[in-house]
């Protein structure tokens, strides 16, 4: 992985899981670095709220989360999302942590061609526009890679918790996460019996604490819209096999 | 190639843009033969439609040959003569599927602004503004037209230019406008706007059984050709009192539907017009409504109100207590294209309708930007501009000679 700037701490040397404990938390943060922290921090962040910033989501993400570490000289250790498959409306996800993003759209396709799709999980960077890869380790395992606000990428193992064919795929991020995460997707039969809702949850962990409540509405806003854009040429994909563009000729696209 | 490009208030212009090329494997590219200037480019013209950009391609009724298709085009073919539906469909979608096809979940890639204002967005139209997609339009040489198996309609082998190209738009708009209406065997129909949309619908209400069809404009040369039909009458609103005399030409009900084929830049001279001219200058609302208020106040007791005519954002002083009260229905929308062109074909093979009856004036592509201003202003008794591009690709081969000569 890259530094962000010379001054900066590496990432992943920022995110030292041993070194943390996940109930209390613990100073575990040097104070060079929590300048660091919070002045790459602020640089992500400035860049992710610019209106035409490629990768909000990862940029904002990884700015709240290294400001909080400036800050507050923690490491929150992120906690595994719970994955509850029990529950009717929002399944993969844990109530009472992070910040969710749920969407949903209407597809013109049965179920199992949809779900196919995304079971093959090599595909989803053609879905989802901030993923780079991923990479399946084995049958339940997979390493995601993100692309990164400022050419580094953002990476995470993960792996699958519910695999209904047809009707559900969640998954999870592991620990030693870049940012934490957990996802499901549900392909529900609509009322008419035509076609699939497909409906996506995301939930990511953001740092708790001032002044990252705010941050994180704006990231939720940055996450929901980049979901909705994603599901919306996702359906243009399999409804019509291409995404619309107004385009006059491949360069311009 | 030559385009047509917008480049603010009143002000269009002839200008050299890049050729378009295939994009995505459904589409083609057609060569531009004829194209035509609509009352819907008058709203981009006079700069009230949002999310315009200097250099844009106007233009969304045109018709032209097929001269490339994309690698998962299955029926058109190069060589094919083509007439293009405005609104863009996928075929696929929901929406398309139900024969909404204006509605097209899948062909516009501005939605998500679009559904900031509406909640959910139509289908993208070529050469109307960055919010139904920003596609590049017809008023040009060529066009990439996406979904080339969907949209583009075979012109049957000696059909012209002219009888044909109307069905990209106003025929089709006209005949919606009436079917919307749900005509009644010797229904009244009033029809505001005498413009061609105003034309067909006319013509389309008489088509389907409308008992007397009472015409709405001010210009002697349009109220004249609407009562070329049999059962219209026609009204100068400027010299009559609109709801009082369809009241007495109905005895004393009111028109069974009414339409209002005139949209947001309503003309007026009433209390109201001058509320709205007022009020669009303090933003207090985008459109005027004044024939919408007349209409909705005209039409009958559980009567149809059918508005063809394009609204854009917000419109105040609207009479909803009178629509409520009077148990009115309302149908509007942009047009779904694709759903009569079968139909309104055969009506023109057949001789039905020549819709060439509407063609004022016949022009050359460059010659745009005055023929704006002639439409706009309604000058010179102009109903309906067709703009051909033969000369126009003579003089830029003509263009290319010189500058390879130049070049040598
Ligand atoms: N729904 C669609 O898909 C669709 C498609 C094409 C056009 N349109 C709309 O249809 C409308 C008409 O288009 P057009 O090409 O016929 O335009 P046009 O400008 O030629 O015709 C408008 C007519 O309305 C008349 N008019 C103005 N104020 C009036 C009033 N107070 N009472 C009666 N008549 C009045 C004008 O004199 C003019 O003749 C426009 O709003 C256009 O945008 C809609
Ligand atoms: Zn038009
Ligand atoms: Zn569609």
């Amino acid at each position: 992985m890259e530094t962000y700037s010379t001054s900066a701490p590496r990432y992943d040397e920022l995110r030292d899981a041993s070194s943390c404990n996940s109930s209390t938390g613990c100073r575990n943060v040097g104070h060079n670095e929590q300048l660091g922290s919070i002045l790459a921090g602020g640089g992500l962040l400035a860049y992710g709220l610019m209106p035409n910033a490629k990768l909000r989501l990862v940029s904002l993400l990884a700015g709240a989360s290294l400001i909080y570490r400036g800050v507050s000289g923690q490491c929150e250790l992120y906690k595994r999302m719970g994955i509850d498959t029990t529950a009717e409306q929002t399944p993969g996800v844990d109530h009472g942590r992070g910040r969710k993003v749920v969407s949903a759209v209407h597809i013109n396709r049965d179920p199992r061609d949809l779900y196919g799709l995304w079971r093959n999980l090599q595909n989803l960077p053609n879905v989802m526009s901030h993923l780079e890869s991923v990479t399946p380790l084995d049958d339940q395992r997979s390493r995601w890679v993100a692309k990164g606000p400022l050419g580094q990428s953002l990476q995470w193992d993960a792996e699958i918790i519910s695999d209904q064919p047809g009707q559900l795929l969640a998954w999870q991020s592991l620990p030693g996460a870049d940012v934490d995460n957990a996802g499901s997707v549900r392909f529900e039969q609509p009322s008419s019996g035509e076609g699939t809702v497909l409906r996506v949850t995301i939930k990511y962990d953001p740092p708790g604490g001032w002044p990252v409540a705010k941050l994180a509405n704006l990231l939720g806003q940055g996450l929901q819209q980049e979901v909705d854009e994603d599901l919306r040429r996702f359906k243009q994909l399999m409804e019509t096999g291409e995404t619309a563009t107004a385009a006059i000729n491949g360069a311009q696209r | 190639m030559k385009a047509i490009t917008w480049q603010g208030k009143e002000d269009v212009r002839v200008e050299n843009v890049p050729d378009p090329s295939i994009v995505n494997p459904k589409d083609c590219i057609i060569r531009v033969t004829s194209t035509a200037i609509c009352g819907s480019d008058l709203h981009l013209y006079a700069g009230r439609i949002p999310a315009m950009q200097p250099g844009d391609v106007l233009g969304h009724e045109f018709m032209g040959e097929v001269v490339e298709v994309g690698s998962a085009v299955e029926h058109t073919r190069v060589g094919d003569r083509v007439v293009i539906p405005f609104t863009i469909a996928c075929g696929n979608c929901f929406f398309c599927q139900k024969d909404l096809t204006s509605l097209c979940d899948n062909t516009n890639p501005d939605a998500a602004k679009l559904e900031k204002m509406y909640g959910y967005a139509g289908s993208g139209l070529f050469g109307y503004s960055h919010l139904y997609g920003g596609y590049a339009g017809g008023q040009a040489e060529y066009v990439r037209v996406p979904f080339a198996d969907v949209g583009p309609l075979k012109v049957p082998e000696g059909m012209s230019d002219e009888q044909a190209l109307f069905l990209s738009d106003i025929f089709p708009t006209g005949y919606m406008a009436a079917d919307n209406c749900d005509i009644q065997e010797g229904d009244t129909v009033a029809v505001w706007g005498c413009g061609p949309v105003g034309q067909f619908a006319i013509w389309s209400a008489v088509k389907l059984g409308a008992g007397q069809v009472i015409a709405i404009d001010r210009f002697p040369e349009r109220l004249r050709l609407a009562s070329t039909h049999d059962r219209v009458k026609t009204l100068n609103y400027e010299n009559v009192d609109v709801f009082e005399t369809l009241k007495h030409l109905t005895g004393g009900r009111g028109p069974d539907a009414c339409i209002d084929a005139v949209g947001s830049e309503a003309h007026g001279t009433s209390l109201d017009h001058w509320y709205d001219l007022v009020a669009n200058k303090l933003m207090l609302e985008t459109d005027r409504g004044h024939v919408l208020r007349q209409v909705i106040r005209s039409c009958r007791k559980g009567g149809t109100v059918s508005m063809p005519g394009v609204y854009g954002g917000f419109l105040d002083k609207v009479p909803i207590g009178a629509a409520f009260g009077k148990g009115l229905q309302f149908r509007m929308g942009q047009t779904h294209v694709h759903r009569y062109l079968p139909k309104l074909l055969s009506h023109i093979q057949d001789g039905e309708i020549d819709p060439t009856y509407l063609i004022t004036h016949r022009m050359d592509l460059a010659d745009a930007p005055e023929m704006y201003r002639t439409f706009q202003d309604k000058q010179d008794e102009c109903v309906k501009v067709v703009l051909t591009t033969q000369s126009l690709s003579r003089k830029s081969s003509d263009v290319t000679n010189t500058a390879a000569t130049l070049n040598a």
